[in-house]
């Protein structure tokens, strides 16, 4: 009997957790594809970042912040009427809702404002979709006294009015992008035109798992803290690890964030929704994974995206700012490839039911974007029995939807 | 031998630097393209940069954004680029044409298929904005066993040690940004671009060459003491858009706006 060099994977997918490589790649995806000017930039943040990740005193710097400014941990929610009521599964609501300023997307905004401090840069650019990103950037922005100016497109603009006018309170400028869709890609178009010739004194926070090196890395290990209290709150309130996870996927930074700290636990299922617009099969919609997109190179990275046979970038469909992108994180297009991760679809109207439902049944009102994992735990829970359990991140808070569902309902203020 | 590296080698003997106009194929329609091509030739054109549209040209200022979007809404795409090309061959058999734009048009092609029609074409060099050497481990082989010269960005904000990556993958000619910036934006300081081409001079004997910034014969001229060759983009596109509805008068006005940039180079 021979023994063999290397020791066997801890579990099925014990590689997974040794991603990205040295050059940023997670298989054949990711990597850095920018032009010339911000390689330099990003070398630096990398290097810069690389050198924090395990330096205790940078991490207990972050952890502070997220316990007395974001007010984490946050709570792990049994939605006991709910579950009964789909008569399946136990639902668990990652509440992710009530972190300060009402999304997951302050823990990133957090960890990278320390990097900015770092660096030294006086000004943070961000761009922004359902604008809960550009809400979270023009926030630390403010707290540490940076200049922000956030990209937005012209048409989340209008669709986002509210949050549009929380950045202006906090003191952001809010940059309205016609070009293109005029939705996140071009957000994103636009901000990369802004850092590239800005580069010496800005810093750029992404809002998501994409991008060039080493945003999907960091984002990723900024959001991770959502899964690493999920399991323990679950092994707590639970008694043992939950059956099954569910997060919405647009780029996919709640759904990482989640699922990370579980990655080699083989038992726990993962589901990551895409959104499905008005149906997948009716080609309008943004769920490039779900749709078995072609791969493709937008924002740095390689993905799966969404483009038509000459390459252009196509038109994506979502009720929900948030998940309009044509694109999905690296990791995500790997872990689909892999198999450790089922990527699925809600579309709009199936949103729409669980937004409603939640909120008249747990009296929590979810983002549209996090009702997408809502409305496929509805799907899922009644196929599993009542002793098993799942958790759904509730990645953030419904308010600044409510001008979107009064439109569909008729309703004008 | 590669039509860029024979025209360089030209130009040296004869003490000449090299002009590089750079225009977006299928702006405002894919029909006027190869005619455009040739009046640049005539208003001395050294080398074609031949862009290819994309619907998110991340690099690029409004002028090209625009331009890009004018060509995508005829319906160019990278396929009639090498119809274009082919078309363009039959005439002029020893300007060298480098298709410049970014990855994800080849990326969904096919690599393969993209350097086999690029050079059955015709084309010579190829210029991927968003894909520095680091990421072209797998074109890179299949373009050079083709003769497809690889060219590479350098930009000021490049490190010694990344230009000596840079130089060593590159082909064809060194391009350098001359500015932090999308194209179109500022006026280049042409001090400022000498400085960063020094270091440059003693990594490579590839051809410098200067762009971003440059808008008429004074600029063209400034940068032309310095680097190789100047390539002029924007300035270009400027008077397609301006010129869009009345397609006929394009030529004219492009020959006009490079000769003048000829004459003060050579002068």
């Amino acid at each position: 009997m021979t023994v063999s060099a290397t020791p066997a994977p801890k579990t099925k997918f014990s590689d997974l957790t040794r991603m990205p490589d040295a050059r940023g790649h997670f298989g054949p995806y990711g990597g850095r594809f920018v032009s010339e000017t911000l390689s330099f930039a990003l070398e630096e943040l990398e290097k810069t970042y690389l050198s924090l990740r395990d330096d205790p005193d940078f991490q207990a710097e972050f952890d502070y912040d997220l316990a007395h400014y974001v007010g984490r941990p946050s709570p792990l929610y049994h939605a006991k009427r709910w579950s009964a009521s789909l008569g399946g599964a136990q639902i668990w609501l990652k509440r992710e809702d009530l972190n300060h300023t009402g999304a997951h997307k302050v823990n990133n905004t957090i960890g990278q404002a320390l990097l900015a401090k770092k660096t030294g840069k006086p000004r943070i650019i961000a761009e922004t979709g359902a604008g809960q990103h550009g809400v979270a950037s023009a926030t630390v922005a403010a707290r540490l006294g940076l200049e922000c100016d956030v990209y937005m497109g012209a048409e989340d603009v209008q669709r986002q009015k509210l949050n549009v006018y929380r950045m202006r309170l906090l003191g952001a400028r809010v940059i309205p992008v016609e070009s293109g869709t005029r939705t996140l890609k071009d957000a994103m178009n636009e901000a990369l035109r802004d850092w590239v010739t800005n580069v010496d004194n800005t810093f750029y926070i992404i809002g998501t798992v994409a991008g060039p090196h080493p945003y999907p890395l960091l984002v990723r290990d900024f959001n991770a803290v959502v899964g690493r209290e999920a399991r323990r709150q679950s092994l707590e309130q639970i008694g043992r690890l939950p059956d099954a996870l569910i997060a919405c996927v647009g780029g996919g930074s709640n759904a990482l964030g989640l699922f990370y700290p579980f990655v080699e636990d083989d038992d726990v299922a993962m589901y990551g929704v895409e959104a499905g617009g008005d149906g997948v099969e009716t080609g309008r919609h943004a769920a490039p994974l779900a749709s078995n997109a072609p791969r493709g190179v937008l924002h740095g990275n390689r993905t799966y995206l969404m483009s038509d046979e000459a390459g252009q970038v196509s038109d994506t469909h979502s009720i929900s700012a948030g998940l309009d992108y044509p694109g999905v994180g690296p990791e995500h297009a790997l872990w689909k490839d892999v198999g450790r991760v089922s990527y699925v679809a809600a579309n709009d109207k199936e949103v729409l039911e669980a937004f409603r439902e939640l909120t008249r049944m747990e009296g929590i009102m979810p983002a549209l974007e996090s009702a997408h994992a809502l409305a496929h735990a509805k799907v899922l829970a009644p196929t599993m029995r009542p002793d098993q359990h799942i958790v759904v991140n509730l990645s953030g808070r419904g308010d600044k939807d409510i001008m979107t569902v009064a439109k569909i309902d008729g309703i004008e203020f | 031998m590669n039509r860029i590296d024979q025209r360089f080698s030209e130009l040296k003997q004869q003490g000449r630097k090299a002009l590089i106009p750079y225009i977006t194929a299928g702006d405002p329609a894919p029909q006027y393209t190869v005619g455009f091509m040739h009046a640049l030739v005539e208003a001395g054109a050294d080398v074609i940069e031949l862009g290819v549209p994309f619907s998110d040209p991340m690099a690029d200022g409004p002028v090209i954004q625009k331009a890009c979007e004018r060509a995508l809404k005829q319906g160019t795409r990278l396929i009639d680029l090498m119809q274009m090309v082919k078309e363009f061959r039959q005439t002029d058999t020893t300007t060298p044409i480098v298709l410049m734009g970014y990855l994800n048009p080849i990326e969904r092609i096919g690599y393969e298929n993209f350097a086999d029609q690029a050079a059955s074409a015709g084309v010579d060099g190829v210029l991927i904005v968003d894909m520095p050497p680091e990421e072209a481990d797998e074109i890179g082989p299949l373009l050079k066993s083709r003769d497809l010269a690889a060219i590479f960005l350098v930009a000021p904000t490049t490190s010694n040690e990344r230009a000596a990556t840079i130089c060593a993958h590159g082909e064809g000619y060194l391009y350098y940004v001359s500015l932090k910036g999308v194209t179109g934006a500022a006026t280049l300081n042409a001090d400022d671009v000498a400085e960063h081409l020094a270091p440059l001079r003693g990594m490579t004997d590839l051809p410098l060459c200067v762009g971003f910034g440059i808008r008429d014969g004074a600029t063209a001229a400034e940068v032309a003491k310095v680097a190789d060759g100047v390539i002029v983009g924007s300035a270009l596109v400027n008077r397609i858009a301006e010129s869009q509805d009345a397609p006929e008068t394009i030529a004219g006005q492009l020959k006009s706006v490079l000769a003048e940039m000829r004459t003060a180079m050579d002068a």
